[in-house]
């Protein structure tokens, strides 16, 4: 049985490895010439304002735990829209019901003002 | 074809669930769309939506089998837990109402919490697959940890909630290594293939160590001791009505699950078959001994020093969950139906004594140090004699249902060779008379301080304390019903099979 783990095995020693000699190899080549705009935290390109460390409103959390719930729900979707056909009308009825409760769920957070940004 | 989906027998057995989710989403609905005026009316959606599932459930209540792919079992023994649960989340809601409006808290998002925690606890009566009874699980805790903390201003409220939610989380990831190592010894999650798969090799200590896994992380939910810590801040952070639920359905729910995993998917390893000690052999029943009996003592000892009755409650609490340990350790058909009956007679005096302590709550009084209850014989003398029966029913003293539950989980003790646990067991029972005297003391003997405002019955209060008295007292005398209803329940555990005929 612990066979078949091999190639994972060897996968996990080949990752590890391949980490290491770039590192090592990189280390020995490269050259090190460090100025202010190196040194800086990469943002996309864009020039950091403040230290990030910072406080923001609690309201990030909110809307980000609303989009986790409902973008979910999307993914649930996806299989089961390729296995529709075979599970005919109980499917489809099914997928209501499930939209439905998230239906409640959704005008709940609405009408609580959960999507209102101020 | 016939694989993919529900049959009608599926949606027809698990209608009470589907009628208490319904009304879950109603008045979480009712939430938003009801005025402030008229909020009230949520507790009646609550009400009826419970009435409807447990009339259900009383139809249905001969029936004997298993759905949704053999993961669901309807049966005597899942039945008898829907009820206990179905009636005290009902009474739950009684004693919520004038609770919330001194409180401040929206009947509708509370309501909607207590129905679903309800509909997790249904699920972990029925489930007879490890994930079904995780989910059920982790149902009911979710609306509890929230529940705990309701009361937003609240410091202490908030408190519980964090500490219930840590705690909780740390004990279910326990759980949940428990049993996964199961899946990994046997290769299935359902309960009786596992019971299949290990009677046939051996397994030996990995099984130990999953049974010791699955031990704590239940020991934790029945707040047995030395998994207790959490019970006496949390019980006296969260509101009183949902300390009551908790200590109430949550331990209920989580002893039908505890029965369901060791009696029927690990019915061999009872007493051997998971190594030994000091040339002992061990079974799970040995880790179950040593929780009773730690759960026994120091629930008791700790209860006898606490100044708050919520406290107090708590403490008493874990020992009463001790006392059912005993049925489980006997594990005999007659220990199995003692923890069952003991169950509900708990459910009854446990809900009455905190309904007392929510109708101590009024406007000015947080109602739930010893020294409030003084002189509320002489206020209120109904409610005096109905808190007197609650505290001789939860010490154990005739002609109260404690005494009749007490009787029959001691007896099957001694019926099983446990002679010393029924020793430890009747000393503790002893020894705790001390502090629940000490309350009837407060109520019967202490005069009141003056000035403290009045006690004001509402009619939903009366109704709750009504049935938690009458049935405290109609046990006690004629407990023959229930005796023979537990019995028959604790048989059914493990018989049902897949149904045939038109339903399927």
């Amino acid at each position: 049985m612990l066979r078949a783990y091999i190639p994972i095995f060897l996968f996990i020693l080949v990752g590890i490895a391949f980490a290491i000699v770039t590192l090592i190899v990189s280390r020995l080549v490269h050259a090190e010439k460090a100025n202010e705009v190196k040194l800086e935290p990469y943002e996309c390109g864009i020039e950091p304002q403040t230290d990030a460390r910072d406080r923001y409103s609690v309201r990030y959390y909110l809307v980000a735990m609303l989009f986790v719930i409902f973008d979910v729900e999307t993914v649930f979707m996806f299989p089961w829209a390729v296995v529709l056909d075979r599970l005919a009308l109980f499917g489809l009825i099914e997928m209501f019901l499930f939209v439905l409760i998230l239906v409640v769920g959704y005008a709940y957070a609405w009408k609580k003002g959960a999507l209102e940004w101020a | 074809m016939t694989a993919i989906g529900f049959s009608r027998g599926d949606l027809y057995y698990l209608l009470p669930e589907l009628i208490v989710c319904t009304g879950a989403l109603l008045l979480l609905l009712a939430d938003v769309a009801l005025s402030q005026q008229r909020q009230a009316r949520a507790a009646w959606v609550a009400i009826l939506s419970l009435g409807a599932a447990a009339t259900l459930l009383a139809v249905m209540s001969a029936s004997e089998t298993t759905i949704a792919r053999g993961t669901f079992a309807v049966d005597g023994f899942a039945i008898f837990f829907k009820l206990l649960f179905v009636m005290s989340a009902a009474v739950t809601v009684l004693l919520s109402h004038r609770y919330l409006t001194i409180e401040g808290g929206r009947p509708g998002e509370y309501y909607f919490l207590v129905l679903c925690a309800t509909a997790g606890m249904m699920i972990m009566a029925s489930g007879i697959d490890l994930i079904v009874l995780f989910i059920g699980l982790e149902t009911m805790a979710v609306c509890f940890y929230i529940l705990a903390g309701f009361l937003k201003p609240n410091r202490r409220s908030n408190e519980a909630a964090v500490k219930y939610f840590l705690l909780g989380a740390f004990s279910l990831a326990l759980l949940l290594y428990g049993m996964s190592l199961l899946y990994g010894l046997t290769g299935s999650t359902a309960l009786r293939a596992i019971a299949t798969a290990l009677a046939s090799g051996s397994s030996g200590r990995l099984l130990a160590v999953a049974v010791m896994l699955l031990v704590a992380g239940l020991g934790f939910k029945i707040a047995a001791a030395p998994f207790h810590m959490w019970a006496p801040d949390v019980y006296e952070g969260a509101p009183t009505p949902i300390t009551a639920f908790l200590s109430v359905g949550s331990k209920a729910a989580a002893f039908a699950m505890l029965l369901r995993i060791f009696f029927e998917g690990l019915p061999a390893f009872h007493l051997d078959g998971l190594g030994s000690v000091f040339g002992q052999p061990l079974g799970w029943a040995s880790f179950f001994y040593v929780l009773s009996v730690l759960s026994m003592t120091i629930g008791n000892l700790a209860a006898l020093t606490q100044t708050n009755v919520k406290r107090m409650l708590a403490y008493s609490s874990i020992a009463q969950a001790g006392y059912m340990l005993i049925g489980i350790v006997a594990g005999t058909p007659r220990g199995v139906s003692a923890a069952l009956l003991y169950l509900v007679v708990y459910a009854f005096m446990q809900l009455g004594a905190f309904g007392v302590i929510v109708l101590m709550r009024r406007e000015g009084v947080a109602g739930d140090e010893l020294r409030d209850l003084a002189g509320l014989s002489s206020r209120q003398p109904a409610i005096g004699i109905a808190m007197l029966l609650f505290m001789l029913s939860l010490g154990g003293i005739p002609p109260t249902a404690g005494f009749m539950g007490k009787v029959w989980l001691f007896a099957s003790a001694i019926e099983a060779g446990y002679f010393g646990l029924a020793v430890i067991a009747v000393l503790n029972s002893a020894l705790s008379l001390y502090y629940y005297v000490r309350v009837v003391v407060y109520v019967w003997v202490r005069r009141e301080e003056p000035g403290t405002p009045p006690i004001v019955l509402s009619r939903a209060m009366i109704v709750a304390l009504a049935f938690a008295a009458a049935g405290t007292l109609a046990l006690g005398v004629y407990p023959r019903i229930l005796f023979e209803l537990a019995q028959a329940s604790a048989a059914s555990l493990g018989r049902a099979e897949p149904m045939l005929g038109w339903l399927r």
